[in-house]
């Protein structure tokens, strides 16, 4: 759910600029200073208080930082969904061949 | 096939020891035994858990005391390939009535042998049940609808 800090932190139309950038696409900041209109130290900044907001996430990758979206009603929709269908799989693959193995017999 | 975004939606995949056309059939007819058992949003026991095996039908459960709950709808049926649901679900377990706020979920088994099939699932569109994340998209997307959108969220981000 958006909070009261992420309301501040999409006050900024650059900032709006980079979360709709990195919702489409997992960027680090290189990747951001060059598509967008903004300098390197300035995004920094700009993802800093996204941070702040949690509305971004970063993760190490090589020797670079990547931000990503953060979106935590859907990821937990997310993990739900991937319990239930995990599960489901799972009983299809037992089901499955024990009643495969039973018609071979 | 539909292009399908990672970030709102999930894939898995399973590699299954039998052929194709049983993968399917199991999945389907016995989709009973499938579906995880806990997940209930009757009031009483489910008796059993139903696939109707057309495009039109639907999924559902039926309880021990006859009651039904439909929580899915078949749109595409393609044996022994792929089939389409709905997933009429909401993010509090609840029945989703509104057919735009549903995802969709897509099951495929590619053989990779004879008596070998891998089943890819992926259920996508997770966004359409979202509280708001989907005009949060189209907002930060689209400068016009910000406006629009940020009434929104200040309700949102004021009801928290």
């Amino acid at each position: 759910m958006p909070t009261a800090d992420a309301w501040t932190a999409l006050g900024d139309p650059t900032r709006r600029g980079i979360l709709a950038r990195v919702l489409r696409q997992p960027s680090s900041v290189n990747d951001l200073a060059r598509d967008l209109p903004v300098s390197r130290p300035a995004v920094s900044q700009h993802l800093h208080v996204l941070l702040e907001a949690r509305l971004v996430d970063v993760r190490p990758q090589g020797r670079q930082r990547i931000y990503t979206a953060r979106l935590d009603g859907l990821e937990s929709l997310r993990r739900e969904l991937e319990t239930f269908w995990t599960q489901a799989l799972a009983n299809l693959k037992r089901v499955a061949e024990e009643s495969y193995r039973h018609t071979e017999e | 096939m539909s292009i399908t975004d990672p970030t709102t939606s999930l894939r898995l995949e399973i590699d299954i020891d039998v052929p194709q056309e049983h993968a399917f059939a199991v999945f389907t007819e016995q989709f009973d035994r499938i579906k995880p058992r806990e997940y209930n949003m009757l009031e009483v026991d489910i008796e059993e858990t139903v696939f109707e095996t057309h495009v039109g039908g639907h999924v559902y459960d039926r309880g021990v005391d006859g009651s039904v709950c439909r929580w899915a709808r078949v749109l595409a049926f393609e044996p022994p390939e792929r089939f389409v649901i709905t997933w009429d679900i909401g993010t509090r377990w609840q029945v989703e009535t509104d057919p735009d706020k549903a995802s969709e979920v897509e099951v495929r088994f590619v053989p990779l042998a004879a008596e070998r099939t891998r089943v890819e699932l992926v259920h996508r569109h997770l966004d359409r049940h979202g509280d708001g994340w989907q005009g949060f998209r189209q907002g930060l997307e689209s400068p016009g609808g910000w406006p629009v959108f940020l009434e929104r969220f200040r309700e949102l981000a004021t009801r928290t």
